[in-house]
Parts: C-alpha cells; sequence; structure tokens
C-alpha cells in the first residue's frame, strides 16, 4: 500500500513535470530565440516573472499570430544565474542555432553577461539587446555596432528625473538653487549617473549631492543621516536588491517624505516597495515598462494562453507586475526587430546580422504600438545606426501601498544635451580597442 | 628471515616505480601534445571558450591557492581579491605603456599581484590559523573595494569594467578562441613546470616543513617568517596572472565584481575537492568545479528531452552537484587526487584486494 502510494506520488510529480513542456525541437525554417534566465541564485526572484512574460508573449505570437509573418518561433532556456560565466556558457552553446534554426537576436540578461559578451558578439555578428542595462556608450552604434541598449540607458534615466523634477517645480529656470541628492548603490552600476547629473547640475544650476550606500545595503543610517542633514528637495533612489526597501524603510525613520524619493529603474518594482510597508505608501519610481494589467496586450494573453492554461506564471498574482511586463516588452522587441529585417530579407529566419540589420531599422510608432495592443506600456522607438537606444523616456509611478499607479507619460530625456559625453566615451573606447567607427551615413 | 622482507619489499617498490614514472611522463608528453593540437580539430568555439579556457584559468588559480595553503599550511580566503589584482595591474600596464608586450605585461602584473600579496602576507609572522584567514578576508573586501571605487585603476570607463585591450604576440592575433585558449595553455604549462620544481626544491620542502609543524620548523632553522611571507607573494604571483587570464582570455572583460568573494570559495573549494598539497589534484579539483555543472545541465535537458519544467531542473542539477561534494568528501577527505591514486593502486591488483 505504502509501496503504491510512494509510487503513485513519484508518477504524479513526474506527470506534473511533464505538463509544462516547453517547445524545443526545431525545424529549418524556424527562428530561434535563445533564453539566457536565472532561475536559481541571488536573483531569481525578480527574474522568473521576467521569462514568463518573455514565454507568455512568444507563445502568443506563436499560437495566435502563427509567428512572425509564418516564421515560427523556437526557444530554449539556459541558466545564467546572473554571472559571467555561465551566461558565455549559455552563448557560446546557443550562438549557432539549435538545429538549423538561426539566432537573430540574443539578451544577455544580466549586465556581467553583457559586458563579456560584447566583443565575442561582435566577432560573431550576433545583436545583443540589453534593455535598461549595459554600456551607455553602445549608444553610439558606429563603435557598438552589435551591442543595443534600447530604450533607456543609465544616463537618459537622469535626465528624466531631472526632467520630472523640473516638470513638478515648475519648469527648468525653477531648479536653481535646489538641491538633488542621489543615493546610489557604490557599484558601477550606481555610479554610472555621476557624469551626467554633473553636467546636468552645471546647467540648470542645482545642487548634486552624491550619496553612496555600500553593498548590499541593509543598514543606511548614515546614509539618511546625510541626506537630513543636507535637507534635498528631492532623493533620487539607485540602489537595487535589498538595498531598496531598506532605503525607504530609513527615509521614513529619519522623516524624508517618501513622496520625494524617485526610484530609479531598477528600484521600480513591486518586489522593491512590498517588503516597505507601510513606509513605501506613496513612494515614486520611474520605469520603462510600467506595471498594470490593463493594456490591450494583457487582454489578449488572459484570453488566449492564460485562460487556456499555457502561461509559464507560476503566480498568477504576478501577472501585470513590472517584472512581468519587462519580460513582454523584451519579447516584443525581439520580435517587432525580427519583423523589421523581414521587410527586407524576407519572411524567413533570420541571422544575427540580418536581426541587426533589422534593429537598426526598428520604428514603432504610435499606430504600430496600439496594433500590437503595447500602446501605453512600450514607448515609441526608432533606433538607427548612430543611436542604438531609440527611445530615451520613462513613466514615473507611484505605489499606494498595494499597486503601482501611473502618473505621468512619457518623460523624455535631454538626450541632446548628454550625446557629446556618450561619443567622448565611445572614442575612448574606439581608441583603447583599436575599434574604426563605421560610417554610418553610408548604412541605409 | 626477518631481515631479507624488508629488502625485498624495498626492490619490489623500486622497480614499477621506476618503470611507472617513465611511462607516466610518456603520458603527460601525450597530454600535452593533443592539449596544443586541440583547437583545430574542435572545430567549434564552444569547447574552447566555454569549457577549457575557464578550466585552465581556474586550475591555475587553484595552483596558486596551493601552494599557499595546501603547502605552507596558511588558509587564504583572500584569493580572488589578488586576481583582481593581477587582471587591473596587466590592464593598466598594457594600456599606459605603449608598445609593452603582452608577456611582459603579464609578467608585471603577476610581479605586482606578488608585492600586494608580500604586504598581506606581513601578518602571516604574528597570526596564525583562522586568525590569519581573517586578514586574507580583510584583503579580499579592501582590494575589491579600492577596484571599485578609485576610477584610475579602470581608466575612468562610465561601468567601472577593464576591457581587454589588443591581445597580441610578435604581430600575432591572439584575440580568437584558439589564440586565447593557446595563451592560456602555455601560462598554465609553463607555471604548472615551475610549481612542480618549486615544492621539490629546498623553498617547497621548507614550506612543507612550516606546515607541518612551524615550530618544529622553526627550531631546525628554517626562517619560518620569511618563508610563510615569500609563499603568500609566490601565491599571489600565481593568481594574479590567472586573475590576467580570467579577464582577458577568458571573460574578456572585468570588474571588481568577477573577482567578489565567490571566486575566492570557488578556488578554495577547487583546492579542497581536488586535493590539498598536490599539483594535479587542482586539475581535478578544477574540472569537477567548472564542469560538472556543465555536465549536468547537458545531461539534465538530454534526458528531460525538454518535458521538464526548467525551474525545476536547474533547482536538482544544484541539488545533485552539493550531493556529489558532500559525497566525494565523505568518501575521500583528501580530495579526488587520492581517491585517484587509491583507485590506480586498487587496479594494480586486481581482482585481488591488499
Amino acid at each position: 500500500m505504502q509501496a503504491i502510494r510512494k509510487h503513485g506520488l513519484a508518477a504524479a510529480s513526474l506527470a506534473l513535470l511533464l505538463a509544462a513542456a516547453p517547445p524545443v525541437s526545431a525545424a529549418p525554417g524556424e527562428q530561434f530565440l535563445p533564453l539566457a534566465t536565472y532561475r536559481v541564485g541571488a536573483y531569481a526572484s525578480s527574474g522568473i516573472p521576467v521569462w514568463a512574460g518573455m514565454i507568455d508573449y512568444l507563445r502568443y505570437i506563436n499560437e495566435v499570430e502563427g509567428g512572425i509573418n509564418g516564421v515560427k518561433l523556437v526557444w530554449q532556456e539556459c541558466e545564467t544565474e546572473w554571472t559571467a560565466e555561465k551566461g558565455i556558457e549559455c552563448y557560446e552553446r546557443f550562438k549557432n542555432g539549435l538545429n538549423g534554426a538561426p539566432v537573430a537576436v540574443y539578451h544577455p540578461n544580466g549586465a556581467p553577461a553583457a559586458y563579456a559578451l560584447s566583443d565575442k558578439a561582435a566577432a560573431d555578428r550576433i545583436p545583443l539587446i540589453t534593455l535598461g542595462y549595459g554600456r551607455t556608450e553602445a549608444t553610439d552604434g558606429s563603435v557598438f555596432p552589435y551591442n543595443f541598449p534600447v530604450m533607456l540607458t543609465f544616463y537618459s534615466e537622469a535626465s528624466v528625473v531631472i526632467n520630472y523634477i523640473a516638470q513638478r517645480e515648475g519648469g527648468f529656470d525653477k531648479l536653481k538653487g535646489k538641491k538633488i541628492a542621489t543615493v546610489y548603490h557604490d557599484s558601477a552600476y550606481g555610479r554610472e549617473t555621476q557624469g551626467p547629473l554633473k553636467l546636468l547640475a552645471e546647467k540648470y544650476g542645482f545642487e548634486n549631492i552624491q550619496i553612496p550606500v555600500a553593498d548590499p545595503g541593509n543598514e543606511q543610517s548614515a546614509q539618511w543621516r546625510q541626506v537630513r542633514q543636507a535637507k534635498p528637495d528631492w532623493v533620487f533612489l539607485r540602489t537595487w536588491g535589498v538595498s531598496t526597501p531598506v532605503a525607504i524603510k530609513t527615509a521614513a525613520r529619519f522623516g524624508f517624505p517618501v513622496e520625494r524619493i524617485i526610484g530609479d529603474i531598477w528600484a521600480s518594482s513591486d518586489e522593491d516597495v512590498l517588503p516597505a510597508g507601510d513606509a513605501g505608501k506613496g513612494y515614486l519610481a520611474l520605469t520603462p515598462y510600467p506595471g498594470g494589467a490593463d493594456f490591450e496586450i494583457h487582454k489578449r494573453l488572459k484570453e488566449h494562453i492564460l485562460d487556456q492554461g499555457k502561461s509559464d506564471l507560476k503566480d498568477p498574482k504576478s501577472f501585470g507586475s513590472v517584472y512581468y511586463n519587462s519580460g513582454l516588452v523584451n519579447a516584443a522587441i525581439a520580435v517587432e526587430a525580427i519583423r523589421a529585417g523581414q521587410a527586407r530579407f524576407g519572411n524567413r529566419p533570420l541571422t544575427g546580422d540580418e536581426g541587426r540589420w533589422g534593429l537598426e531599422h526598428l520604428r514603432l510608432d504610435e499606430a504600430r504600438l496600439e496594433e500590437m495592443g503595447f500602446l501605453g506600456l512600450l514607448q515609441p522607438l526608432e533606433l538607427s545606426c548612430s543611436d542604438h537606444e531609440g527611445g530615451g523616456a520613462a513613466k514615473v509611478q507611484q505605489w499606494d501601498g498595494e499597486k503601482w499607479n501611473l502618473i505621468t507619460d512619457w518623460v523624455a530625456a535631454d538626450r541632446a544635451t548628454l550625446r557629446p559625453l556618450i561619443d567622448a566615451k565611445s572614442a575612448e573606447y574606439a581608441r583603447e580597442k583599436g575599434v574604426i567607427p563605421r560610417d554610418c551615413r553610408a548604412e541605409q | 628471515m626477518t631481515t631479507s622482507i624488508p629488502s625485498i619489499a624495498a626492490a619490489y617498490d623500486e622497480a614499477p616505480v621506476t618503470l611507472l614514472r617513465r611511462r607516466r611522463l610518456l603520458l603527460l608528453g601525450g597530454l600535452l601534445a593533443l592539449a596544443f593540437a586541440l583547437p583545430p580539430l574542435l572545430g567549434s568555439d564552444y569547447w574552447l571558450n566555454a569549457i577549457l579556457i575557464p578550466f585552465l584559468v581556474l586550475s591555475l588559480a587553484g595552483l596558486g591557492l596551493n601552494l599557499l595553503t595546501g603547502y605552507t599550511g596558511q588558509t587564504s580566503v583572500g584569493a580572488a581579491g589578488f586576481m583582481a589584482v593581477g587582471a587591473f595591474a596587466t590592464y593598466g600596464l598594457l594600456l599606459r605603456v605603449p608598445g609593452l608586450p603582452l608577456p611582459l605585461a603579464l609578467l608585471g602584473g603577476g610581479l605586482i599581484a606578488a608585492a600586494v600579496g608580500w604586504l598581506f602576507g606581513i601578518p602571516s609572522a604574528r597570526i596564525k590559523g583562522f586568525y590569519l584567514m581573517v586578514t586574507t578576508l580583510a584583503a579580499q573586501f579592501f582590494l575589491e573595494w579600492v577596484f571599485a571605487k578609485f576610477p584610475w585603476f579602470y581608466n575612468h570607463a562610465s561601468s567601472g569594467t577593464i576591457s581587454a585591450p589588443r591581445l597580441e604576440l610578435f604581430g600575432y592575433n591572439l584575440a580568437t578562441p584558439a589564440g586565447r585558449y593557446l595563451l592560456a595553455l602555455s601560462c598554465v604549462v609553463l607555471l604548472t613546470w615551475v610549481a612542480h620544481n618549486l615544492v621539490r626544491s629546498q623553498i617547497g620542502r621548507n614550506w612543507m616543513a612550516i606546515r607541518d609543524m612551524d615550530t618544529a620548523a622553526a627550531v631546525i632553522g628554517i626562517p619560518v617568517e620569511r618563508y610563510k611571507r615569500q609563499a603568500f607573494a609566490v601565491s599571489s604571483f600565481y593568481l594574479g596572472i590567472a586573475g590576467a587570464l580570467w579577464a582577458f582570455a577568458y571573460l574578456g572583460t572585468a570588474s571588481a565584481g568577477s573577482f567578489d568573494i565567490n571566486r575566492s570559495f570557488q578556488i578554495l573549494f577547487i583546492i579542497i575537492i581536488g586535493g590539498m598539497g598536490s599539483i594535479a589534484g587542482n586539475f581535478l579539483g578544477a574540472a569537477f568545479i567548472s564542469l560538472l555543472p556543465i555536465f549536468l545541465n547537458h545531461a539534465g535537458q538530454w534526458l528531460s528531452g525538454g518535458h521538464v519544467d526548467t525551474g525545476q531542473l536547474q533547482n536538482l542539477q544544484k541539488v545533485i552537484f552539493g550531493a556529489l561534494i558532500i559525497w566525494f568528501l565523505v568518501k575521500e577527505p583528501e580530495g579526488l587526487i587520492r581517491l585517484l591514486r587509491n583507485l590506480a593502486e586498487r587496479l594494480r591488483r586486481w581482482p585481488l584486494r591488499f
């Protein structure tokens, strides 16, 4: 009896495992989309809803839209644990395609892997899409032909924050004499906005205060005491992981108003504010992929994927969370880049070089976004050889204790002001590595 | 009657050992020839880029730490910090000294790492064991902080990462997968040969005497403090070169985060699993730590045929990997190299037992 029960349990769990079967057998004539994921390790909890968003959207494209112009997508996962080493292993495993289905674009999904793959992908001619992270100077596509920091770089993010503050204060002239403190994670990621903020502070005359938080940042009394002494008008919070809820809670303890704190792209998810509890009520955050399940694409996904039991989502509550939506946006950019490439190379699976051409000619205007069901969720984009970012806008959302509410439309960055910084960095890189920039005027 | 037994045993022991040694030399030569001839045979970059290069570099790092921990008995959890010194120093030399050939830059990086290692080895004169381990932990965090804090080290790059400058040797481009593999392999072969001779020289014997009992070593006239610092310096030299190779031959880029405490632990595990106080053990340990997870991943994918939920599969692989480490260490606390030797011993008498 016990043996039967034991075997029954084993069989049941096996059946359960078998039920969630992703498609892996590829055939020529299909487009391969590798998924370098992290489902174990320190960042797994933020990763899992992202992959669910990506996979749900790819399923939707295959099953409802019949693929991209008839070309079906096939995908396979590989675990990176958010590390560079495993990221390289996954990339090497996938770069030649899957059973004849080629790779058109690659998501490294993690800053360390993105940096490590930068040169390798250029040698293999496979474009990397790094959404909301990666090298800012890769915006300059003439030096970085295969890197695409699409939508929002950290420089643009800094500019969006200043523009939003100007909006709230009533104009750029009101910024003069204001104090804006940046509380940042003391890492490469955290320091990346120092350059642009310095430039913007000179331009608008606000006082730029930089306060570092050492990793991991689970004790921040010293930093917030410093904030209280400086009495800034606004705090730009550039923390990540555990340091975000700790910052929000510590700010409350030191009496700094939470509705004057603006979180950055990596401090803008549900997981960042939920642990802060009531202290997070009123917290602002900017995001290029706002949370919410009311966008048109969510209605379609609900009907065709979630209600059919085909979703990859383990926890249905994550549907419409910031991370889930970032997965949708990531997948949509890949799909639309391939579609743009197909317009030139024909409706067939594309190679990496053709995928790059597609990305550089990606145009998503409002009409197209509405057609896709992404209006409001994805900003209008226009990429080119010399501009691999293409957007540079974010929305500001506010946490009400239960969910995020959007309080602005797209706030655009002042990219023209920051472009000289980017060009200087990319020229420095080109000099150091001996890269001869390609001529973007010749690329059409 | 009683006197003849040891002499027979001695004669018996002698002959196969000399034979074995000759055979081992041939085997080693064959292995080396194969290793150098490998790149064109493989035909795909996957093996070089994803498996062989990291395996070689981790072996070298393990070797460096083993000289300090396995041979001299000074436990260190700062290995990755010294790797970072090597990587950033090599980068700085290549960047700021124009026309410096790659081998000299690597050597310079190693020497700078050795100097830093020597510096952090000074406390070993007064403190031992766990307390010394804590100072190496401090070195790890300090060095990681230094390379994140001061932009000069990464040439003011916005992201805090350094990337490999052009890898060239006598005009030959080493940036290809095969070139990077051969670079790593040459370094590893050369340094392994040096280490092999080093531990058999007077220096190595002094180190081992200190490891076994430093008071006794001092009594027989070994300048203990000097040899401990020297072990720190030599170990850091190896780690520094391993760090430079990790950054430039393998990842192609590095930041302070690439050399965090987890990397130190990884290297410590390599020598514990491979075998303390053994040269070959580092290679076994590195293979175990770096190749087994990849093998498990492939095996999992192949066995499940994609029909098992990937999240579960990944966690299952972690469980198997951890269980295997525990199983091996329970089976043989002296590491894989001892396990292998026992196995060879047993095979020689098979099917009889000793």
